[in-house]
């Protein structure tokens, strides 16, 4: 497994408040990850950090193996670089149908002038038609977002990411909402996604954790609390202390 | 796969207008109308429509470009700019000047040969500098009137100025993401800063007086009126089809997906690895590159151009057109600004009547922009796709239900 994202005793204060605290953690490629801890523990600022929205205090943030630092890139080169994210809410465009959806994601030339006389391919019409498959979402590919129902939202977000090509992917609470059946699909996503690129979980819901079968990271006050498999993190009487045991 | 396949290269060898009926829709109903005027006017045809009412109709078709260019940075990128109305002003002075200078100078040149000396260029230039500045107290010619004798010059000042200037303007503004009602806000500042910078009588544009006699064009003093004003009725019909054609390329395929992206989820177009600046500042400079374009129809055919066409409240009324026409679609912005436009020219100019309520009168001079106010806040209200709306309730199919079956 080769090192693909390295996060360095980074720190971040918002108004005095410290919501990253000499925070570091690696990320290797392939790898299924679970990032999870109690309300305010950092888990959103700290993908807000790798993707280029708020930038840190101290600290380095660097990328593959040449190690490349983050910490200077805009929100769309960092993105362009192969690093993905879903958010908590579902944010698709309703406006639009679930074709031209994966069609902005799909990896190709993101320039203006590139874009204006873009024509979609034969190869990108066939693309799409796989990851609308993967997401099972091939039967609704002309109808618009906005009347998806909330899980295959969610699904058609995790597909926009696979349609970018990514190396790495940031998801930020895929579950929440969703009913039994669907976090099960969900988790198969994920799980195969997570077998060519990097896939870092954001979650609350330690029974879909449990599910993902991957290493843990628990956060807590803005730093890494402990790591490991499940079992081993809900045995540390830390991890219980601050976030089980409440 | 295969049928899927055949489709997509099938989709691939049609053209442009052919994949967008409503466009060839729009060209045919654009040129049914100009063919209509044509067999009415005075000069070509029947003299059913007086020449007057032919420069009404082709001013209001400057200004369903205007509002087509406005609903492509507004509707369907989100920035609601307040600005595009001086970018059509700076179009309007800008060839205006040439109009300007171009006349008086053959006038100049006329009385000076009855003199018994012949003149020098100097002589010339200073007689044309004393016409043009004399109302405002000068008779130098200020640096920004150095192309005003080229017509090719003054045309690419058309293009240029107000090209520059919202490609600086767009670049300080977008880079700072500033976004929302304080982009509109900062549109507005310098739309207003800009016209009354052109108040100023030292602002070598004449000040308060603007430019006038833009009707009469040099080189066709021989011509009527009647025949300069369906050639001008033509020109801009034409603007409109190839703007109308340039706008609906734009906002379709895959440009119009993220242009519309940015419009719904800035961020997301920015986490999906698009420079989202480059994109605003694209649709922005193209948009009023596209309003300075229809300004340099509009005013020849005005016959005048003053500061106060590029005070903010133009700006506003663009917005109020494209509102009331449906944003998000080009043809709401023809219906928006070709309706309102007329209707508020009928009212205003004393067409309609008034009314008696017995204790008071309602004067529609004064009344219409209560009205119009009025309107406008109902249609936001129950209304929000504006008459565009409507018309596409009559015109396509009843949407899918949820289900997408039944």
């Amino acid at each position: 497994m080769k090192r693909l994202l390295e996060v360095s005793g980074v720190s971040v204060t918002f108004d005095g408040f410290r919501a990253i605290n000499n925070l570091s953690i690696q990320i290797g490629q392939p790898e299924l990850r679970a990032v999870i801890g109690p309300n305010g523990a950092g888990k959103t600022t700290f993908m807000d950090i790798i993707t280029g929205k708020t930038r840190p205090d101290s600290g380095t943030v660097t990328w593959g193996e040449k190690g490349v630092s983050l910490l200077a890139m805009s929100e769309s080169q960092i993105a362009r670089l192969g690093i993905g994210r879903k958010f908590q809410k579902p944010t698709v465009f309703e406006a639009q149908t679930v074709s031209e959806n994966l069609g902005l994601a799909l990896k190709n030339r993101r320039g203006p002038l590139d874009v204006l006389m873009y024509r979609r391919s034969r190869r990108d019409t066939a693309r799409i038609g796989e990851i609308a498959e993967e997401i099972g979402l091939s039967a609704q590919l002309a109808r618009p977002a906005g009347q998806l129902s909330h899980g295959q939202k969610q699904w058609l977000e995790i597909g926009m990411l696979l349609a970018q090509d990514p190396q790495l992917l940031l998801v930020d609470e895929p579950a929440a909402g969703m009913t039994p059946s669907e976090r099960e699909h969900t988790t198969d996503l994920l799980r195969r996604a997570a077998e060519t690129c990097a896939v870092v979980v954001v979650e609350h819901d330690m029974e879909f954790v449990r599910r993902l079968e991957c290493k843990v990271t628990v956060l807590h006050e803005g730093a890494v609390l402990a790591e490991g498999s499940l079992s081993h993190v809900t045995r540390n009487q830390d991890v219980i202390d601050v976030y089980l045991g409440r | 796969m295969p049928s899927l396949s055949t489709q997509t290269s099938g989709a691939g060898r049609k053209t442009f207008l052919a994949q967008h009926p409503s466009v060839m829709w729009f060209l045919l109903a654009l040129a049914l109308f100009t063919l209509g005027v044509t067999v009415l006017a005075e000069a070509t045809g029947a003299g059913l429509i007086s020449t007057s009412f032919v420069k009404t109709l082709g001013k209001t078709l400057c200004l369903c470009l205007v509002a087509i260019a406005m609903d492509v940075v507004w509707g369907y990128c989100g920035i609601l700019s307040l600005g595009h109305m001086a970018f059509f002003g700076i179009g309007g002075y800008a060839i205006g000047m040439w109009l300007m200078y171009a006349r008086t100078e053959i006038i100049v040149r006329d009385s000076l040969l009855a003199a018994p000396i012949p003149p020098t260029p100097q002589e010339i230039t200073d007689g044309i500098g004393t016409q043009i500045f004399g109302v405002v107290g000068s008779a130098e010619f200020p640096l920004i009137w150095a192309f005003a004798d080229s017509f090719a010059l003054q045309l690419l000042m058309v293009i240029l100025v107000p090209g520059l200037l919202a490609l600086v303007f767009g670049w300080l503004a977008f880079r700072s993401r500033v976004t929302g009602v304080y982009l509109s806000i900062l549109t507005q500042a310098m739309t207003l800063a800009l016209s009354l910078y052109l108040f100023q009588n030292d602002s070598g544009l004449r000040g308060n007086n603007g430019l006038s006699g833009l009707q009469n064009i040099p080189g066709f003093e021989t011509v009527s009126q009647d025949a300069i004003s369906i050639g001008f009725f033509w020109a801009s019909a034409v603007a409109l089809g190839l703007g109308y054609v340039l706008f609906a390329f734009v906002v379709s395929g895959k440009m119009g997906s993220v242009v519309r992206g940015i419009r719904d989820n800035e961020a997301r177009v920015r986490f999906l690895g698009y420079h989202v600046e480059s994109y605003k500042l694209f649709v922005f400079t193209l948009t009023a590159i596209v309003a300075a374009i229809a300004g340099a129809l509009y005013y020849p055919q005005a016959g005048i151009i003053n500061p106060a066409e590029i005070a903010p409240i133009a700006s506003i009324y663009l917005a109020v057109w494209v509102a009331i026409g449906g944003r998000g679609r080009l043809y709401g912005a023809v219906i928006g600004a070709a309706f309102v436009s007329l209707v508020s020219s009928w009212f205003t100019g004393g067409g309609a009547p008034d009314v008696e309520l017995g204790i008071y009168t309602i004067k529609w001079t004064d009344w219409w922009l209560v009205l119009l106010g009025l309107s406008f806040v109902a249609v936001t209200l129950f209304f929000p796709q504006g008459i565009g709306g409507l018309f596409d309730r009559l015109v396509r199919n009843p949407t899918p239900d949820a289900e997408g079956q039944k």
